[in-house]
C-alpha cells in the first residue's frame, strides 16, 4: 500500500536500478580482475581497458544516484510525517519501524565509500600502468554488498509501514529521558559535548592544513575527519539544534532542514557531508604516493582535496557557531 | 623525436579460427626530420604498421620507443595523450566531418585540450592563410573541392603543431598535378622541422624527390628499406 | 581548472551543433522524451493540487464530528446530546448539523443537501452548485423541484449560485433551511444528522475525544486530523496507482531511447571514429554524449513539465479528471491553485530523467570505444 506511494516508488526504483548497476560493474570488474594483464597488446587486454570506461561511468552515475536517493529518503520522510499519527518530522517516519534509521545510515554508508571509489578511481586513471586497479575493483566488490542490504533494509522499511502504529517524533525520541543511543546523546551534557565539538573542529581543520601543506599522512585527515563527522552529527543532537529551535528540550536532527527554521541545517549538513567524503577520500588517495606513476597527481591533488575539504569544515563550523551565537536561547540555568 | 620499432607484431582476431597476423615482427627505426615512405601491396600491413606508430592502436607485442618513450604498452587514454600532441594524421579519405564548417573541421583536434578559444581561432586562421583558404573559412566542407578538402585536411593534421606528421594514401583521391602539388607542401612541412611518415601505391609519391627513404613491406615483414 | 571548464563548453558547442545538424532525430526525440514527463508530471501536479485543495478546505471545517452509531451504522442524534455534552474544556462551540443526499432522477445525479444558518435561507428558497444549475439548466429566479420522502412535491426558487471557485466540493451542492431539509426528509423536530465541535487548542482534542466516548458510548467521534490523513494517503495512492499504469509507457520510453542511442547511422559512427582518430579521448566522446543525454533531457523536462503545468492550472486537467476523481455527471469545472513543491520535481526526475540516463549508459560507451584506426580504412 506505502508502495503506491510516487516517492517510495522512486525510491524503491533508484535503489533497484543502484543494485542493478553496481551489479553490472562488478560482474565485469570480476572478469577484469581475473584475466588483467597490462603487459600484453592482445585483444583481449584492449577489450578488458575498454571495460574499464563502462564500469566507471556505471558507477559514477550509481553514486550520483545514491546520493540523490539520500536526499529523496529524507525529503519523503519529512512529508509522509502527515501521514502517521504521532510524527510531525522525519524522526517519526523514520520510527515507524525498526529499519527506517539503518535505511538511512546505509545510504550514508554508500554515499561515502562511493565518494572514496571516485577518488580512487580518479587517481588511478592518472597512472599509464592501471596501479590501483585491483585496489579499486576489490573495493568496490566491498561496496556491492552495502548497496543491496541497503535495498532490503529500505524495500522492509516501506513494506512494514503502518499507518495505524502511533509512531514516537523527535520529542520523544532525542529526549534525555528515554532509552537508546539517540537518548543518551540527546542526554549528553550540553557544555561537554560543546568542548568536544570545539576540540574535533580545531583538530579536523588543524590536521587538514597540515595534510594540504605536507601532502602527506592523508589517513590522519580522514580519520579526524570521520571522527569530528561524528561529533558533529552528535553535537548538532545534543546542543546545536537547541541552539536553533530556541527550545530547551527539541533535539530533534531534521526540524533544522524545514523552512521555519530558515532551512539552516542545509548549511550545515551539505558542507559537513562533502567534507567528510573529501577528508575519507584525501585519506584514501594519499597512502599511493610510493607508486611513481602516480606521485605528480598525488602530489597535485591531495593539497588541493584538502584545502578544499577544509573549507568546508571551516564553512560547517562557522555556520554552527554562528547559529549558536545569535540565537535567544540562553542556557545557563539549564547548564550549569 | 625518433621512432624506434622493435619486433612489432600485430594480430588480429586473435584466438579466433580467423586470426590474422598483420604484421610479423618489423624492427625499424625513422629519424627525426626525414620524409619517409612505406610501400607495398595492398593487404602488406602498411596502414596497420602507421596507426601502431601514430598511437591509434596498440601492437599485440614488441616495443615502441618514442624518443625516450615507450608507447607500445600504454593504455588508451595515454595513447590519445601522447598522439594529440605528437602526431598529425592525413587520411586517405580525408574524413571531414560534413556540416560542420572548414574552420569548425580545423579546430576539432584541439578542442579536448581546452585552450582560449581566441587562441584556437588564430592558429586556424594563420594555417588556412598559409595555405591559402582564407576565403572558404566559413564554408561548409562539402562544397570543397578534391584539392581544397586534401589541404583542409593537411591544416586539420597541424593545428596542434605536431612533430610528426602521418600520412596514409595521401594522394589516392587526387589527380597527378595535385599529387605532384602535394608532395611540394609535403616538402615545405619537412623544411619546417617535422617528420613524415607515407605509404602510397603512388609512384609519384614514393620515386618523389622529396622523399629521403622508400620501405617496402610485403606480408607483414620489411622486405626492403632503402635510405 | 580552467582548461577542463574551457574543454566542456567546447563539447557542449559540439553537441549542440551535431544536435542541430541531425534536427530530425533529436525533435523526435525530444517529442517523446517530452510526452513522457508531461503525463507524469500532470499526474503529479494534479493529485498534489487536490490533495492541496481538499487540504485547505478540511481547514475550514470542525475539529471533531459526532456521530451517533446504531447497530454499527450511522444514526440520527438527539439534539439534547448537546445538553448532555455539557461544559467541556477546551470545547469553543458545538452545533448540530442536518445534511443528506438527494437523488434527482431527472439528471441521474446526487445532490449533497446541506443546511445554512437558521435564519439565512428563508423557507422557499435555496442556493445551488453550478454543478446542478448546469445540469438541470437553471439560474438564479428559476425553480426546482424535489420530491419528499413522502411523495409531495416540494418547489423552491433559486435565489443564489454558489461561488464557483470553490467549485470542486460545491459542484453538487444545495442549500436550504432546516425547516425545509425536515420537512423534505420527513425529520422530526429534535434530531441532527451529526454534531460538531470546534477545539481551541489542537492539544486538547485528545482528551475531549476521550471525554466525549465516555460521556456518550453510543457516538463515534471523526477527528479533522485523521480524516487530513487519511486523504493524505489516498491521494498518493491513486497517484501511486496512476504511475504504475504508466510505467509501461515508461519502460518504452526507455527502449526507444536505448535504441535511438544505439543505432546510429552510418555516419554518425564515422563521425565518432573521425573525432576519435584526430585526437579526441574516449572519456571525451563519452562526456560530449552525456552533454547531449543533459540538454536533451533538460529540454525535454522544461517542456513537458511547463505543458503540464498549463494543462492542470489553466486547461483544468481537461485529460485526467475523468480517471482522478471518478465519473460524476455533475463534472465541476474549476481552477486548481498552482502548488508545486521538491518533493515532486525529485519524483518526476526520477520517473524520466534517470531511465533515459540508464538507457544510454551502454550504448553511448558502445559507440565510445569505436576504433580509432577505423577510419584509416
Ligand atoms: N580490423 C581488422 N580485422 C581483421 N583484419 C584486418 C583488420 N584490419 C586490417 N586487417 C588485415 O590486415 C592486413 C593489413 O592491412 P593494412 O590495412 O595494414 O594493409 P595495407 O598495406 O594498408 O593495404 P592497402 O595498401 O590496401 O591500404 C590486411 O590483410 C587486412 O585484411
Ligand atoms: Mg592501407
Amino acid at each position: 500500500m506505502m508502495l503506491l506511494n510516487p516517492a517510495i516508488m522512486a525510491l524503491v526504483m533508484v535503489s533497484a536500478v543502484v543494485c542493478l548497476m553496481m551489479l553490472l560493474a562488478s560482474g565485469f570488474a570480476v572478469r577484469v580482475l581475473l584475466r588483467w594483464d597490462i603487459d600484453s597488446g592482445s585483444e583481449r587486454q584492449l577489450r578488458l581497458e575498454r571495460r574499464t570506461y563502462l564500469i566507471s561511468t556505471l558507477l559514477i552515475w550509481a553514486f550520483s544516484f545514491q546520493l540523490m536517493s539520500l536526499l529523496l529518503f529524507i525529503y519523503n520522510a519529512e512529508s509522509m510525517s502527515g501521514q502517521f499519527v504521532g510524527a510531525m518530522c522525519a524522526t517519526g517516519v523514520l520510527n515507524v519501524n525498526a529499519w527506517g534509521w539503518p535505511t538511512l545510515f546505509l545510504k550514508m554508508g554508500v554515499f561515502f565509500s562511493g565518494a572514496v571509489w571516485i577518488a580512487l578511481n580518479y587517481l588511478d586513471n592518472q597512472g599509464y600502468d592501471y596501479p590501483l586497479i585491483r585496489y579499486k575493483y576489490l573495493l568496490l566488490l566491498a561496496i556491492l554488498p552495502l548497496v543491496i542490504t541497503e535495498l532490503i533494509l529500505q524495500l522492509l522499511y516501506f513494506t512494514n509501514m503502518d499507518p495505524n502504529v502511533i509512531t514516537s517524533c523527535c520529542g520523544t525520541l532525542f529526549s534525555a529521558q528515554s532509552e537508546g543511543v539517540a537518548a543518551e546523546v540527546s542526554g549528553l551534557s550540553p557544555s561537554s559535548m560543546s568542548l568536544g565539538f570545539a576540540f574535533t573542529g580545531v583538530m579536523v581543520i588543524s590536521s587538514g592544513v597540515w595534510v594540504a601543506l605536507r601532502g602527506q599522512n592523508g589517513w590522519l585527515f580522514a580519520l579526524l575527519g570521520s571522527t569530528a563527522f561524528i561529533v558533529a552529527l552528535m553535537s548538532i543532537v545534543s546542543f546545536i539544534s537547541l541552539y536553533i529551535y530556541e527550545h530547551p528540550h527539541h533535539h530533534c536532527p531534521f526540524c533544522i532542514l524545514k523552512s521555519g527554521h530558515d532551512y539552516v541545517g542545509y548549511i550545515l549538513y551539505v558542507p559537513l557531508f562533502i567534507a567528510t567524503a573529501l577528508a575519507l577520500s584525501v585519506g584514501a588517495v594519499s597512502p599511493w604516493r610510493g607508486i611513481s606513476s602516480l606521485t605528480p597527481t598525488i602530489e597535485s591533488i591531495v593539497p588541493r582535496l584538502s584545502w578544499i575539504a577544509v573549507m568546508f569544515f571551516a564553512l560547517f563550523y562557522l555556520v554552527a557557531t554562528w547559529s549558536v551565537w545569535t540565537s535567544h536561547l540562553t542556557m545557563m540555568e539549564v547548564w550549569w | 623525436m625518433t621512432i624506434q620499432l622493435t619486433n612489432i607484431k600485430k594480430a588480429y582476431n586473435q584466438g579466433k579460427p580467423n586470426e590474422f597476423w598483420a604484421i610479423q615482427g618489423v624492427s625499424i627505426d625513422f629519424e627525426p626530420n626525414r620524409v619517409s615512405c612505406l610501400k607495398g601491396a595492398s593487404g602488406s600491413g602498411k596502414t596497420t604498421l602507421l596507426s601502431m606508430i601514430g598511437c591509434l592502436t596498440r601492437p599485440t607485442s614488441g616495443r615502441i620507443l618514442l624518443g625516450d618513450r615507450v608507447i607500445s604498452s600504454l593504455p588508451e587514454r595515454f595513447l590519445t595523450e601522447v598522439r594529440r600532441h605528437t602526431f598529425g594524421f592525413i587520411f586517405q579519405r580525408f574524413n571531414l566531418i560534413p556540416g560542420l564548417s572548414v574552420l569548425e573541421n580545423i579546430m576539432l583536434p584541439a578542442y579536448p585540450l581546452g585552450l582560449p578559444y581566441t587562441q584556437l581561432i588564430a592558429s586556424a586562421k594563420r594555417l588556412l592563410k598559409e595555405f591559402n583558404l582564407s576565403a572558404k573559412a566559413d564554408n561548409p566542407v562539402e562544397w570543397l573541392s578534391g584539392g581544397e578538402a586534401q589541404r583542409v585536411a593537411i591544416c586539420r593534421a597541424l593545428i596542434n603543431d605536431p612533430q610528426i606528421v602521418i600520412a596514409d594514401e595521401p594522394t589516392a583521391n587526387l589527380d597527378s598535378k595535385l599529387s605532384y602539388e602535394f608532395m611540394g607542401l609535403i616538402d615545405e612541412l619537412q623544411q619546417s622541422g617535422k617528420t613524415i611518415l607515407l605509404t602510397s601505391h603512388d609512384s609519384a609519391v614514393y620515386d618523389s624527390v622529396v622523399v629521403d627513404r622508400v620501405v617496402e613491406m610485403r606480408d607483414g615483414i620489411v622486405l626492403t628499406d632503402a635510405g | 581548472m580552467l582548461y577542463f571548464l574551457r574543454k566542456q563548453k567546447y563539447l557542449i558547442d559540439y553537441t549542440l551543433s551535431s544536435l542541430l545538424r541531425r534536427k530530425g532525430k533529436s525533435l523526435g526525440l525530444l517529442a517523446v522524451y517530452s510526452m513522457i514527463v508531461f503525463m507524469l508530471a500532470s499526474v503529479t501536479l494534479f493529485s498534489h493540487a487536490l490533495r492541496h485543495e481538499a487540504g485547505l478546505m478540511l481547514q475550514a471545517s470542525p475539529e471533531i464530528i459526532l456521530q451517533r452509531m446504531e447497530a454499527g451504522r450511522h444514526a440520527m442524534i438527539p439534539a439534547d446530546y448537546l445538553q448532555r455534552i455539557g461544559q467541556l474544556r477546551g470545547v469553543k462551540q458545538k452545533a448540530g448539523r442536518l445534511w443528506g443526499y438527494y437523488y434527482d432522477p431527472a439528471v441521474k445525479a446526487n445532490y449533497t443537501i446541506m443546511t445554512g444558518g437558521q435564519s439565512e435561507t428563508p423557507l422557499t428558497n435555496i442556493i445551488i452548485g453550478t454543478g446542478i444549475a448546469r445540469a438541470r439548466g437553471l439560474d438564479v429566479g428559476d425553480y426546482l423541484t424535489l420530491r419528499s420522502q413522502n411523495g409531495e412535491a416540494f418547489s423552491f426558487q433559486i435565489s443564489a449560485l454558489l461561488d464557483d471557485k470553490s467549485e470542486l466540493v460545491s459542484a453538487d451542492l444545495l442549500l436550504m433551511s432546516p425547516q425545509a431539509f425536515r420537512r423534505v426528509f420527513n425529520i422530526p423536530e429534535g434530531l441532527y444528522t451529526d454534531l460538531v465541535l470546534s477545539v481551541r487548542n489542537p492539544r486538547e482534542v485528545i482528551k475531549v475525544v476521550e471525554k466525549l466516548t465516555q460521556l456518550l458510548p453510543d457516538t463515534r467521534p471523526i477527528l479533522r486530523d485523521e480524516v487530513l490523513r487519511t486523504y493524505d494517503s489516498v491521494f498518493s495512492w491513486r497517484q501511486g496507482i496512476l504511475f504504475v499504469l504508466l510505467t509501461g509507457s515508461i519502460l518504452a520510453f526507455v527502449i526507444f531511447a536505448w535504441d535511438k542511442a544505439s543505432g546510429l547511422s552510418a555516419e554518425e559512427r564515422r563521425e565518432i571514429g573521425i573525432l576519435k582518430a584526430v585526437g579526441w579521448e574516449t572519456a571525451d566522446v563519452m562526456r560530449m554524449k552525456f552533454w547531449e543525454g543533459m540538454i536533451i533531457s533538460l529540454t525535454a523536462f522544461l517542456i513537458g513539465y511547463l505543458a503540464a503545468y498549463a494543462h492542470v492550472f489553466y486547461a483544468s486537467a481537461s485529460l485526467f479528471e475523468p480517471v482522478l476523481k471518478g465519473w460524476a455527471v455533475l463534472y465541476p469545472q474549476f481552477r486548481l491553485t498552482p502548488f508545486v513543491d521538491g518533493l515532486q520535481l525529485a519524483t518526476l526526475f526520477f520517473f524520466s530523467v534517470l531511465p533515459y540516463i540508464v538507457a544510454t549508459i551502454i550504448p553511448i560507451w558502445r559507440t565510445s570505444i569505436a576504433d580509432p584506426d577505423a577510419v584509416m580504412r
